[in-house]
């Protein structure tokens, strides 16, 4: 077993979700047999291959420094859950 | 125990492009909240980023004048971390392959010559800004964001810890301001924002080798809070160390007003940003050919500007240095050089009343009332021994408010210096006259005793007269 408990309590925070007590277990389990599938890979001799950063034979894609229309506010802010005079409102941000 | 502070910089420079890093908005400063955006710097889903051409520019002119090796392969990664400015999640930035590393520039501080190494530049977007309910962050239930700036491109600049103090670390940003103007990439105004820096303190016993436990204060945006903050840090933390405590590793928050500095008391595992390759942006590879380009397109650098003024003017190292510390001082400094006027008198009334009105006023040298040509040509009537050296302060305050050519000021005013011997000799004769104690001193071989001599006769003539020539006369008379 290489995931832990506590590597799946630090994913949670980390990608801001609650994991119900009851389905730990299961998530441990999936992410472990993924984790051991993914293994497979360190049996590839990568000995003379390059790190990949970029998957696509792409390099110096460039915009020019001009300046486009920008979105209405009020459509920018249309999908927003809380909006308060042209800003997005958003809850407490720092714990105390 | 005697300690030393260990003291590094990450500097945020806003350069001055007209759009945002990855997407066609606009970056001005100062537009109403939430209208300089798009679906690009919003984080919408679907969207694809391309890269402004000149932030590469731009931060491959920063690295080549910051003695920088520009890394020919430099790509793009996901920084992710969760706080409302940053609407996607993630700042893109660059982590294992910027676009600048190894660099360094030199430092003049009260103690010498110093070299500041950097570790790196490298380029990523700005956040947005947050404005709480509150007076504080902590008792704020809400907050409003604006995300015109999220997306407006940024340097970071960050430098080893090769300084040990305050002054070290304020020379060195003052250097690294001095360079971003000097090659016209930002604006550098600090009062918007242009250039801030996270400063990270730790100390260790004196002649230690290794580093003690740092703590980090984040966007410090003056000159004196930079300071003001390290000071304070420096020594707080010997005091924790005296009382047999321990630093504790964190992020603090410096407040100006009380100039002290303050927990943040952020989560355990917020610094966990699991960077990983930005899918979206192909990467950029640099070529010889473009660096020189770029090179070639590099004005003079303050060092050899510095150095110029050293060996065609005559400056000393110290007035050189002052003069260049900024692009906008040196630019006045040619300007008032190119009327004719002499290098050495122009750095020392820059130096002296101008410097002296500008700060009083918080005028920028820009918006200097006497601009100058006017300082040249008032330096020239100098140089013509139309006024003298004392005359000129009185015309140069008066230029100060007055608009009109100081030729013109010196002729309304009537402070044009007097250099006719027989307009003089009245007002020597007068004060050989009253002064008999003086004269008869002088006469006994105390030279000084001329000084009061002179002095009458240039009150008598209200300063006007030439003062070479009453020592002169007054020399000649008492022989």
């Amino acid at each position: 077993m290489k995931v832990t408990k506590k590597d799946l309590e630090n994913v949670a925070v980390l990608s801001r979700l609650r994991v119900p007590e009851d389905k730990q277990e299961t998530y441990i389990q999936q992410m472990d047999a993924i984790l051991t599938y993914m293994d497979n890979l360190s049996e590839v001799d990568t000995e003379n291959v390059k790190p990949t950063t970029y998957a696509l034979p792409m390099s110096n894609v460039f915009r020019e420094d001009e300046v486009k229309p920008s979105l209405d506010r009020e459509a920018a802010l249309s999908n927003a859950p809380l909006k308060e005079n042209g800003y997005f409102k958003v809850p407490k941000v720092l714990e105390d | 125990m005697n300690y030393e502070a260990v003291i590094g910089l990450e500097i945020h420079c806003e350069l001055k492009t007209k759009t945002k890093i990855f997407c066609g908005c606009a970056t001005g400063f100062g537009a109403d909240q939430n209208t300089h955006v798009c679906p690009v710097c919003l984080g919408l889903p679907g969207v694809l980023p391309t890269i402004n051409k000149r932030v590469v520019e731009f931060a491959i002119k920063a690295g080549l004048a910051t003695n920088c090796e520009i890394n020919k392969y430099s790509k793009f990664d996901r920084k992710n971390y969760y706080y409302p400015d940053l609407p996607k999640n993630w700042q893109t930035s660059q982590y294992d392959l910027p676009i600048c590393e190894h660099g360094w520039v030199d430092i003049d501080t009260s103690e010498g010559k110093k070299r500041v190494r950097l570790t790196r530049i490298h380029m990523e977007e700005d956040a947005g800004k947050l404005v709480h309910s509150g007076t504080t962050i902590k008792d704020s239930i809400s907050s409003d964001v604006d995300y015109n700036r999220t997306g407006v491109p940024l340097l970071e600049i960050v430098s080893e810890p090769d300084m040990h103090t305050a002054e070290e670390a304020r020379v060195y940003m003052e250097k690294i301001k001095a360079i971003m103007e000097y090659i016209d990439v930002s604006n550098c105004r600090m009062e918007e924002g242009n250039l801030r820096a996270d400063v990270n303190v730790s100390i260790r016993p004196e002649g230690s080798d290794q580093l003690g436990t740092r703590t980090e204060m984040k966007n410090i945006n003056s000159f004196k809070s930079l300071e003001d903050a390290i000071n304070y840090e420096i020594e707080r933390q010997t005091e924790v160390l005296e009382d047999g405590g321990h630093v504790v590793q964190e992020t603090r928050t410096f407040d100006p007003a009380r100039g002290i500095t303050l927990s943040m008391r952020s989560k355990e595992n917020a610094h966990d940003y699991r960077y990983m390759p930005e899918p979206d942006l192909p990467p950029i590879i640099t070529s010889d050919e473009t660096i020189e380009k770029y090179r070639s397109e590099l004005p003079e650098l303050p060092d050899a500007r510095r150095a110029r003024y050293e060996k065609d003017y005559g400056l000393s190292d110290y007035d050189a240095g002052i003069i260049t510390s900024t692009r906008a001082m040196a630019e006045y400094y040619d300007a008032v050089v190119a009327t004719g006027a002499d290098p050495k008198l122009a750095a020392n009334w820059i130096m002296g009343d101008l410097s002296k009105n500008l700060n009083e006023e918080a005028i920028d040298i820009t918006k200097s009332p006497v601009d100058a040509k006017r300082l040249g040509d008032m330096i020239l009537l100098i140089m013509k021994d139309t006024i003298s050296g004392k005359i000129a302060k009185k015309v140069f305050k008066e230029m100060w408010t007055n608009p009109e050519a100081p030729e013109k000021i010196v002729k309304d005013k009537g402070l044009v210096q007097i250099t006719d011997t027989s307009a003089i000799e009245p007002a020597v004769d007068a004060a050989i006259a009253a002064n008999p104690k003086a004269v008869e001193e002088y006469k006994g071989g105390k030279k000084k005793a001329l000084g009061a001599l002179v002095g009458q006769v240039m009150k008598a003539t209200k300063g006007k007269a030439n003062p070479q020539m009453v020592n002169k006369m007054l020399v000649e008379k008492l022989k």
